[in-house]
């Protein structure tokens, strides 16, 4: 099957990948898409299901929402915090560039 | 070889409770043999020994001033996979993204086993962030199996189901989304546990798919396992999806099982969960499994779950699709790895991604990314979990006719390193039967059942229980493994070969 024949193509992929932040190489994309048009082919089954009045299920467990009382108790230190950063200075993160020039 | 390394958990927490034994010697006898084996091995990634002996020290100091053992455990020494926080020990989850992180505090589960007077003896091999079924997607190298270092030991957890076959220890931690904790005991003649859903905190273990993880034991008697879940097992206040319930009694469950008799007991036989695709020798091992319990005075009944065939379809959509979601916090800023390639925060991170991450967690981060965009969503995720909904009616359905379901645990015994690596759809067929459970957040177990006759490698039998089931489900495994072990003269265990150097 060639990559670009079925549910998913190469530049499909190649978008996806973007949104993810992943900067995959060229030799990845061209394998990544036709593992990825296999798995959705055999996924696509879920289809085959009649369930239009069938409730999703999120969780098995039903979620509700849990309080605690507010009261104050240990966190991290910022030292703690810190601890395994990249790149810190002055107890905060140090990190690149966020905003573009024009912005 | 030491004689305690073979000793099963229980035996050997008696010995070092009465004093014959010390703690220490227990904590040696077994990094000794993890020196002597897991070259060959691979089990572990890291190994702390000493704060392993600073731990099993201090029990012994418990022990002889006549202070009561903080747990039934307390001086056993254990394997805990590596996807755990521990703030004395790194936590890499198999990825290079992670490598050498030191988190800043304890899982639920870690500080737990630290009371309990468990010894940790280091932490665990597993595909990156449990996406796998081999251990080969483990960044740092597959774990090989005991019983046939060219093969799988399963996975994800096939780093702690290796150091139980392997008596590198006689405890070991796993997690299972989708069945790394059974599929790798499967494999490896060994117990792996799945317990209920909410039932093993999550608080500190690193997410796969939050829906679906849940921490469990490993050992290699039904017995340990239990006395392991209740060590581990109860409610957190700091995981807000922990069932605020007591905790099932399974050590009780697994000594009256041991006991043999199962006469009142409904097991039932998923037609699902067999047949074509299933290797004739797990086949065999399970059929044979099944005159076993009958003997032991069960009624074994066949059950039909018809959604169970869309399992592994709704699963590989929701978790890439929570997957997509949760390694989004891996993005160079806080901690882990950071790449400086680009002069923006989004570069930085694009880079730090492609090169911390492997192919099969890029493989499902894209995969859950598409089923999660707009157009695609109710044609994939939202009918995905539909889908789980009816396979969570099955179950429902299926134990009003049977108090636990029994199936092969995986449809092949451990097959040759390399052989699915390059495949994913072959890779993700080893959980056919595991799937299910995890998507209905029930209980499951696996136990070894025999060996295949045609290439002589390990089978499981899996148990699975409804919600906080857990003790039918023990007391079964228990009354099998006896019956199995009294049968065959031994445990199934006792014929791993010593590992070739």
């Amino acid at each position: 099957m060639s990559p670009d024949s079925g549910a998913i193509s190469r530049d499909e992929v190649a978008h996806l990948a973007r949104l993810a932040r992943l900067a995959v190489t060229d030799a990845e994309l061209d394998v990544f898409a036709g593992q990825l048009d296999v798995i959705l082919g055999a996924v696509a089954r879920v289809g085959e299901v009649a369930a239009d009045d069938i409730p999703p299920t999120s969780h098995a467990v039903p979620l509700q929402n849990v309080f605690r009382p507010d009261v104050r108790r240990p966190g991290l230190s910022q030292e703690q915090a810190l601890a395994g950063a990249p790149a810190a200075e002055e107890g905060r993160f140090r990190v690149p560039r966020i905003l573009g020039e024009e912005q | 070889m030491s004689e305690l390394i073979r000793l099963t958990a229980s035996e050997l927490a008696s010995k070092i409770h009465s004093g014959e034994v010390s703690a220490v010697e227990a904590a040696q006898a077994h990094l000794d043999r993890i020196a002597e084996v897991d070259g060959e091995v691979h089990a572990f990634l890291h190994v702390g020994a000493e704060a392993a002996l600073a731990n099993a020290a201090l029990v012994d100091e418990a022990v002889q001033a006549g202070t009561a053992p903080a747990s039934p455990l307390a001086g056993v020494p254990l394997a805990l996979k590596d996807v755990f926080t521990t703030t004395d020990m790194p936590t890499t989850c198999g990825s290079r993204i992670l490598e050498g992180w030191r988190p800043p505090y304890d899982a639920t589960l870690t500080a737990r086993l630290r009371a309990a007077g468990i010894t940790i003896l280091g932490k665990t091999n597993m595909d990156e962030f449990a996406m796998g079924s081999s251990t080969e997607h483990s960044a740092y190298g597959p774990t090989r199996n005991p019983w046939d270092l060219s093969r799988i030991p399963g996975g994800s957890g096939g780093g702690s189901a290796a150091a139980l076959a392997a008596f590198e220890a006689p405890l070991a931690i796993g997690t299972d989304t989708g069945g790394s904790i059974r599929q790798p005991a499967a494999v490896t003649g060994t117990v792996g546990v799945k317990p209920t859903y909410g039932g093993v905190s999550r608080y500190g273990l690193v997410a796969c798919a939050s829906s679906l993880d849940q921490g469990g034991p490993c050992a290699r008697t039904v017995l340990d396992a239990a006395l392991l879940h209740e060590v581990v097992a109860g409610h957190d206040p700091l995981d807000s999806t922990s069932i605020d319930a007591p905790v099932p009694a399974v050590v009780e469950a697994a000594r009256i099982g041991a006991q043999g008799d199962l006469s009142g007991v409904r097991v039932g036989v998923v037609r699902e969960l067999g047949g074509e695709g299933y290797q004739p020798g797990v086949r065999a091992s399970f059929d044979a499994a099944l005159r076993r319990l009958e003997k032991l005075g069960a009624e074994v009944v066949e059950v039909s779950c018809p959604h169970f065939e869309y399992g592994l379809a709704a699963y590989y959509l929701i978790l890439p699709s929570e997957v997509s979601s949760n390694l989004a916090r891996f993005d160079a800023m806080r901690y882990g790895l950071r790449v400086d390639k680009g002069a923006s925060a989004e570069e930085v991170m694009a880079a730090t991604r492609e090169a911390g991450f492997g192919p099969e967690v890029k493989r499902r981060i894209i995969l859950g990314t598409y089923a999660l965009s707009s157009g695609y969503y109710d044609a994939y995720y939202g009918q995905a979990q539909k889908v789980r909904t009816l396979i969570s009616r099955d179950f429902a359905a299926a134990f009003e006719q049977a108090d636990v379901l029994v199936s092969p645990t995986a449809p092949t015994t451990a097959f040759p390193i390399g052989e699915k690596v390059d495949d994913p759809l072959a890779m993700y067929l080893n959980d056919l039967a595991t799937i299910p459970t995890n998507l209905a957040g029930v209980a499951g177990m696996s136990v070894p059942s025999g060996l295949a006759e045609e290439d002589g490698l390990p089978v499981g039998l899996q148990i699975m229980a409804p919600a906080l089931g857990e003790a039918v489900m023990y007391r079964v495994g228990a009354a099998f493994e006896a019956a199995r072990d009294a049968d065959e003269g031994g445990p199934l265990i006792a014929r791993v070969p010593e590992v070739a150097k």
